[in-house]
C-alpha cells in the first residue's frame, strides 16, 4: 500500500501492478521456477492480453493477481479494485439452476435475499441468458455455460459499500474450450461489457490470433521460466475482425517472435 | 463517439447472432413418451420373474427333492395368499418395516453426523477413517452375540445391529462425495470466497449429493440383511418376518417359509428400486449422465 502512494504521483495508478514477481514451486534443487521477475500493469479500462506457448506460467500468474495463491518474491498491487477470475471451464455448480449460481455469487458478495434474483436476471441479460434462469448448467451449451460463468463474475465485482472502485476481470484461456463459431461471438460479447462496464481485463491465451482481436496490448511472455519477453501495443480500431487482415499482420509478426522463444527449448 | 455509435449498430445483430446459435445448440431433443420409457424398463424385469418361477418349477417336477421339503410355486402362493388374507402377513411386515425405517432412520443420522464431522476434520480423518471402512467390511452378524449380551432379546439389540450395519456405509458416501468434489469447482468456490461452513454448506454438501444417495443405498441393503438376521436370532415371540423364518423351519413348513423370503425378496426389491429412481433423478437433474 505505502508503495502503491509513493509510486502515484509519477504515474496514473494501474488496476493491476506486478514488480518483479517470481514464484516457485517446491523448494531446494527440485524447485520449478514458474515464473522469473515478471512486471507488468494493467491501466484501469485497460484489455491486456498475456500470450505463451504451454510452460509459461500464465495460469499460475492469474492464480497469484486473484490471491488463490502466494508470490516467492516481488509484489503484485491490486489496490481496492474488486476481482473476479473465470477459467477455461465453466466451473458452475451443478446442483444449481443458472440464476442460483449467480444469486450464490451474490451473496457471497453480501448482496441482501430480496435483491438477488433482480440483480441475477440484469447480469444474465447482460449475457443475453434471459429465459434461462431455471435451467441447470447442463442444459446449455457450452458456449452459453461459459456466459452464465462470464455473469458469476461479474456478480463477484458487485460491492455494495463502494460502486466507484475498478473492477479487474481475470480470464484463464476462457474460449479454449469453444468451437471457432462460439469464440468468435464470444469475444464480440467479451468487448462489449468490457466497455459497458469499464474494466480492466487481464486476459491469458495461447491464441495469437485472438489475443490480438481482443487486446489494447499483448504480452508475450517466455517459457520455463515465465519472462516478459516482449510488450505489442495493439494499434488497431475496434470493433476488429479475427479474420482481417491487419489483425492477421500484427499475429504474424508475434507468433515469429513466441516461434523464435520456444525455439530456445529445442535442442 | 464514432465508436459508440458503431457499437450499437452492432449490438441488435450480436444478439440476434448469439440468441441464434444458442438456439441451434440446444435444438433437437428427442423425449420417449412415459408410457413407453415405463414399458420398456418393466418388461425385462417381468420376463426375468417368469423365467425364475418357471426354473423354480422346473426343479421341482425334476423330483430332485420331496415336495414338503422343496414345494413349488403350485404351494407356495396359495400359502402367501393364506397368510396375507388373515392379516398374519399385514402384521409380520408391519413390525419389520417399522424396525427397518426407525433403524434405517437412526443409520442415516449417526452416518451422515460421522461422516460430515470426518469429512471435514483432517485429524478425525487420519485416526477413524480406515475405522470405519473396517467396521462397514464386518458382517453386523458379528454383532449379534455381542449386542444380546449388551440389550438382552429385545428391540434395542435389533437396532444396534441394524444401525452398526447401515452407518458407515452411509457415512463413506458422504466422505467419498466429500473427497472427490471435482477440483475446478472448489477453485470456483475459492474464487467465489466460500470458507468454512459457508464452502461446507454451499459446495461440500451439495457436491457429494451423489455419492451419499449411492451410500444410503447401500446403506439400506445392510440394514436390511442386518434387520433380517436380527430377527431371526433374537427372537422374543414378537411377529415379524425374520421370527417367521425362524417358526417356519421349527414347524418345518417349506411352503410357508419359502412364501416368507419372496415377501422379503419383493421388499428388498422395491426399496432398491425406489433408491435406484431417487439416484437417477438426481444425475438426471444434474446433466450426470448425458454429458
Amino acid at each position: 500500500m505505502t508503495q502503491a502512494t509513493q509510486a502515484a504521483p509519477s504515474r496514473t495508478a494501474a488496476a493491476v501492478r506486478l514488480s518483479g514477481v517470481s514464484k516457485a514451486f517446491g523448494s531446494g534443487a527440485g524447485a520449478l521456477l514458474a515464473l522469473d521477475n515478471v512486471s507488468l500493469d494493467v491501466s484501469p479500462g485497460e484489455f491486456v492480453c498475456l500470450l505463451g506457448a504451454s510452460g509459461c506460467g500464465k495460469s499460475t500468474l492469474l492464480n497469484l493477481v486473484a490471491d488463490l495463491d502466494q508470490v516467492s518474491a516481488g509484489e503484485i498491487d491490486t489496490g481496492d479494485a474488486r476481482l473476479a477470475l473465470m477459467f477455461q471451464e465453466p466451473a458452475l455448480f451443478p446442483w444449481l439452476t443458472v440464476t442460483g449460481n449467480i444469486e450464490l455469487a451474490l451473496k457471497m458478495r453480501g448482496v441482501p435475499r430480496a435483491e438477488r434474483r433482480g440483480r441475477a436476471a440484469e447480469l444474465l441479460g447482460s449475457v443475453h441468458l434471459t429465459g434461462f434462469e431455471k435451467r441447470r448448467p447442463h442444459q446449455l451449451s457450452g458456449g452459453m455455460r461459459q456466459r452464465v460463468a462470464l455473469a458469476r463474475a461479474l456478480a463477484l465485482t458487485v460491492d455494495e459499500q463502494d460502486t466507484s472502485k475498478g473492477t479487474v476481470l481475470l480470464m484463464d484461456e476462457p474460449f479454449g474450450a469453444l468451437d471457432a463459431m462460439t469464440r468468435d461471438l464470444l469475444h464480440d460479447e467479451i468487448e462489449r461489457i468490457w466497455r459497458e462496464k469499464n474494466l480492466s481485463v487481464l486476459f491469458v491465451t495461447h491464441n495469437v490470433r485472438e489475443a490480438v482481436r481482443l487486446g489494447d496490448r499483448v504480452v508475450l511472455l517466455s517459457s520455463r521460466p515465465g519472462r516478459v519477453v516482449e510488450e505489442f501495443p495493439v494499434p488497431l480500431d475496434r470493433p476488429r475482425r479475427i479474420d482481417s487482415p491487419e489483425v492477421a499482420t500484427l499475429a504474424g509478426k508475434i507468433t515469429d517472435r513466441l516461434r523464435e522463444e520456444v525455439g530456445r527449448h529445442g535442442s | 463517439m464514432a465508436v459508440e455509435t458503431r457499437k450499437r449498430d452492432i449490438d441488435p445483430a450480436l444478439e440476434r447472432q448469439i440468441t441464434g446459435l444458442d438456439a441451434l445448440e440446444l435444438g433437437g431433443r428427442t423425449r420417449l413418451k412415459t408410457s413407453r420409457r415405463v414399458w420398456g424398463s418393466l418388461w425385462p424385469k417381468v420376463a426375468a420373474i417368469v423365467l425364475g418361477v418357471l426354473a423354480w418349477q422346473l426343479v421341482v417336477w425334476s423330483g430332485w427333492k420331496e415336495e414338503y421339503v422343496l414345494p413349488g410355486p403350485g404351494l407356495v402362493f396359495p400359502e402367501l395368499w393364506e397368510r396375507v388374507q388373515d392379516g398374519t402377513m399385514a402384521e409380520e411386515v408391519s413390525t419389520t418395516m417399522q424396525r427397518a425405517l426407525v433403524g434405517f432412520a437412526i443409520s442415516v443420522a449417526v452416518g451422515g453426523i460421522i461422516g460430515a464431522t470426518v469429512a471435514r476434520v483432517r485429524v478425525l480423518r487420519a485416526a477413524v477413517g480406515s475405522l470405519i471402512t473396517g467396521l462397514q467390511t464386518l458382517p453386523s452378524i458379528v454383532w449379534l452375540p455381542f449386542a444380546v449380551l449388551l440389550f438382552n432379546t429385545s428391540e434395542t439389540a435389533i437396532m444396534f445391529v441394524v444401525v452398526l450395519g447401515a452407518a458407515p456405509s452411509i457415512a463413506i458416501g458422504l466422505i467419498a462425495g466429500v473427497d472427490y468434489t471435482p477440483p475446478i469447482l472448489l477453485r470456483a468456490g475459492k474464487v467465489m470466497g466460500l470458507r468454512g461452513f459457508n464452502r461446507f454448506r454451499h459446495l461440500l454438501l451439495p457436491a457429494s449429493l451423489p455419492s451419499f444417495v449411492t451410500g444410503l443405498k447401500q446403506g439400506w441393503a445392510f440394514a436390511w440383511r442386518s434387520l433380517m438376521a436380527g430377527e431371526l436370532i433374537v427372537n422374543f415371540g414378537k411377529k415379524s418376518l425374520g421370527a417367521q423364518l425362524g417358526t417356519d423351519r421349527d414347524v418345518n413348513d417349506s411352503a410357508g417359509l419359502l412364501a416368507t423370503m419372496i415377501v422379503i425378496l419383493v421388499i428388498g426389491i422395491v426399496v432398491d428400486m425406489a433408491f435406484g429412481a431417487a439416484d437417477r433423478s438426481l444425475r438426471n437433474r444434474w446433466g450426470l449422465n448425458s454429458d
